[in-house]
């Protein structure tokens, strides 16, 4: 069962706003509708969150992600659709039901942070269990306990104001914590601070939301946040969801021109990883294998290197042409594998970006294993500059790579 | 063809008069309990201020003004009160402190809920603005004539008059400071669950106390201009001896009752001004109180952690 999930959200401002929906369903557009006095801030949003899933909504101002968040823990009524909260629709709720929603299961932090600056930050942090009325001693440990856990221990008694702006979200992340709810809003959350800040942030959360697996709902502009932080991102614009994804979904398959315009500024070398520009090698070689068998191998694919595998798939080493005609002269029955054999390994979440320096270290094209180790592709050189190549934003078509036999012959030429 | 005889002439001047005497005829109890209460609030703080003796007094106001501004501002306080000690203005200038505190504390506890639900509810705030405006821009002088109407002469329908037109700052500024709440900070309450109620108290009311104290201040000046208009009603202070040297030609009468009213302005002004807004008075008595406390916490946790 979704954590949160929305049906056809519709909010509409101005006066009889019902007429609205029903305009937009029969197909007028949003600006017919200005000139009706209606503001149509989310048109038709479908999502559905799954627990302990970070879910990124993306857009520019005046895309209606504000609104979008704010209908989800009922601060706003939609105009029209059903809003979900585990097994507990929001839409039909009166004011005390959606008051004890708010206090048990969603929690808010705000892009100012909000704090209230005549409380200390203990009590900033202790307010949504003051409100749900918990006694004083125990919220005093839950605040203390989420302050902790946000960097701030020993702060409790200072005034936000004593705070810096990075300090202070901390504490609005720790007021979200202290009130123990499984969900947790954040409507810009990092917007406000300063870049550094704002990374050391974007970690923090996500360290925070694998620990303590929460349900987040983040609001953000900035693309490159979302695409650091989120599992997937709902990308808005104009008061419409016009793509849900992953973030390798929306750089690789963007829906439409608007979300392709969009992605053309994002730093793809920090959100692709090894898995997405990996290829499988030409052949692979069992590590029973003898050089013989290698070298045919070699010859028929025209590559001067192979993977030799164990027998569970794990790479064992990287062979080469001349290693492997030296050991066929020689009339040896082994792989002519050293001792300690050269073997780049990199694992197929390593950012692109991480992958430059390791490649420059090694002869050897890189080998992407997965998460249990086994083998999973190779990312040649040649590969590696070719993708960089396609991930400078300008200009966007980027020329298919080169096969590979072809260039690593004329490598070998040159030596 | 002479207006006259043009348009009809409506009697609103009598209408209200008749409707006013109506209100003295079918209400005297109401007036009558009003009077009462007013008259022993009044009385009553004149007879304490004026319990002590004087100097005592002069260093009560000093001490004042030192818990909660400064002690420069406390030094001024002194040599004000000792100036006014000296031109014998003493006890009127107490009868007419006593009078203006009483009036202010009575229209700020009117002022304050109405300004708050004007805030809360927009029917309530554009009923309540026009009647505010005219509460301001009617003659002082004229709010006299209905007050005697009902309490005959003395120091209540001064008062009376004086609450009607001081009231208005204090409306608006409660109304004001409530609306310029940040409207994030209201919702951070508001998605945490709170109710209503406990935004109000927990966060509107706490964030809008500068711009509340603010209108404070200005009651206790309104209310402070009023003094001398109740002098002419029979109220006793500082605005007695100004009709009296009004009426007698008696210069110097009235200049030393009009200084008293500048000193005991100057006195009331900076006082609640400092109340309104603390933390621009970081050598004041209470704020080094709450430094200090705080260290001493801050320390407390240091060495826990």
């Amino acid at each position: 069962m979704p954590a949160i999930s929305a049906d056809g959200l519709y909010k509409i401002f101005g006066r009889r706003p019902h007429r609205g929906v029903e305009a937009l369903q029969a197909g007028r557009t949003r600006e017919e509708l200005r000139e009706d006095g209606l503001t149509a801030a989310v048109i038709d949003a479908s999502f559905s969150v799954e627990p302990g899933e970070i879910f990124v909504v993306m857009g520019l101002s005046g895309s209606g992600k504000s609104t979008l968040i704010r209908m989800v823990n009922g601060l706003w009524p939609a105009t029209a659709g059903e809003l979900v909260i585990g097994d507990q629709s929001i839409s039909s709720m009166n004011a005390a039901e959606l008051r004890e929603v708010r206090r048990r299961r969603i929690s808010m932090v705000f892009q100012h942070f909000a704090l209230l600056p005549h409380r200390t930050v203990g009590e900033n942090a202790a307010y949504g269990l003051e409100v749900s009325g918990v006694g004083r001693s125990e919220r005093e440990a839950r605040a203390a306990e989420a302050l902790e856990m946000v960097g701030l221990k020993g702060w409790g008694g200072y005034r936000p104001s004593d705070l810096s702006g990075g300090m202070q979200q901390r504490v609005g992340l720790a007021r979200a914590l202290a009130a123990g709810t499984d969900i947790m809003l954040m409507d810009e959350a990092f917007s406000a601070l300063d870049p550094l800040i704002r990374r050391d942030m974007q970690d923090q959360l996500v360290d925070l939301q694998q620990r303590l697996e929460k349900t987040i709902l983040f609001i953000t502009h900035d693309l490159n946040e979302a695409m650091r932080i989120g599992d997937r991102i709902a990308m808005m614009r104009d008061g419409r969801i016009v793509q849900v994804g992953t973030s390798e979904q929306i750089l690789n398959e963007p829906a439409n021109d608007y979300v392709a315009r969009f992605i053309q500024d994002v730093d793809r070398s920090r959100v692709l990883t090894a898995s997405a520009i990996m290829e499988p090698p030409p052949a692979t070689l069992g590590s029973g294998q003898g050089p013989r068998s290698a070298h045919k191998l070699m010859r028929e694919t025209q590559n001067p290197w192979l993977v030799v595998l164990r027998r569970d798939r794990t790479p064992h080493a990287v062979i080469w042409e001349e290693d492997v005609a030296a050991a066929v002269k020689d009339g040896r029955d082994e792989l002519p594998i050293p001792a300690e054999p050269e073997l780049p390994l990199v694992d197929a979440h390593t950012p692109v970006a991480d992958l430059f320096a390791i490649s420059a270290r090694h002869r050897s094209p890189l080998v992407v294993t997965d998460e249990d180790g086994r083998f999973a592709g190779v990312i040649p050189r040649v590969t590696l500059l070719t993708a960089a190549g396609a991930l400078q934003p300008d200009p966007p078509p980027a020329p298919a790579p080169p096969p590979l036999p072809a260039f690593d012959a004329a490598e070998d030429d040159a030596r | 063809m002479s207006p006259d005889e043009f348009f009809l002439r409506i009697p609103l001047g009598e209408g209200i008069a008749w409707l006013i005497r109506w209100f003295k005829e079918n209400l005297s109890l109401l007036f009558d309990a009003f009077s009462w209460l007013m008259r022993a609030l009044v009385d009553g703080l004149t007879d304490t201020l004026l319990l002590l003796p004087a100097l005592v007094m002069v260093l009560l106001f000093a001490l004042l003004s030192l818990v909660f501004r400064s002690w420069q501002f406390a030094i001024a306080t002194a040599v004000l009160f000792l100036f006014a000690l000296c031109i014998d203005v003493w006890e009127p200038m107490m009868q007419t402190m006593a009078q203006v505190l009483v009036a202010t504390v009575c229209a700020i506890v009117i002022a304050v809920p109405v300004g708050i639900l004007a805030a809360t509810n927009r029917t309530v705030s554009v009923l309540v603005r026009p009647i505010l405006d005219f509460m301001q821009t009617m003659p002082a002088f004229v709010y006299l004539i209905p007050a005697i109407i009902f309490f005959s002469v003395g120091t209540v329908p001064g008062l009376f008059s004086t609450i009607i037109f001081a009231l208005p700052p204090g409306v608006r500024m409660t109304e004001l400071g409530i609306r310029q709440v940040d409207s994030e900070t209201v919702e951070a309450g508001e998605s945490f669950g709170a109710t209503p109620g406990q935004i109000l108290t927990g966060i509107q009311l706490p964030l809008a106390i500068p711009t509340i104290m603010a209108g404070v201040n200005q009651v206790i000046m309104l209310s402070l201009s009023m003094a001398v208009i109740s002098g002419m009603v029979g109220a006793d202070g500082l605005g007695k001896l100004v009709v009296q040297g009004i009426t007698t030609m008696n210069l110097p009468l009235g200049i030393e009752a009009g200084v008293g009213v500048v000193l005991l302005a100057v006195f009331l002004d900076r006082l609640t001004a400092s109340l309104g807004n603390p933390g621009s008075y970081p050598t004041s008595l209470i704020a080094l109180l709450k430094k200090s406390l705080a260290e001493k916490t801050a320390q407390r946790a240091a060495a826990e952690a």
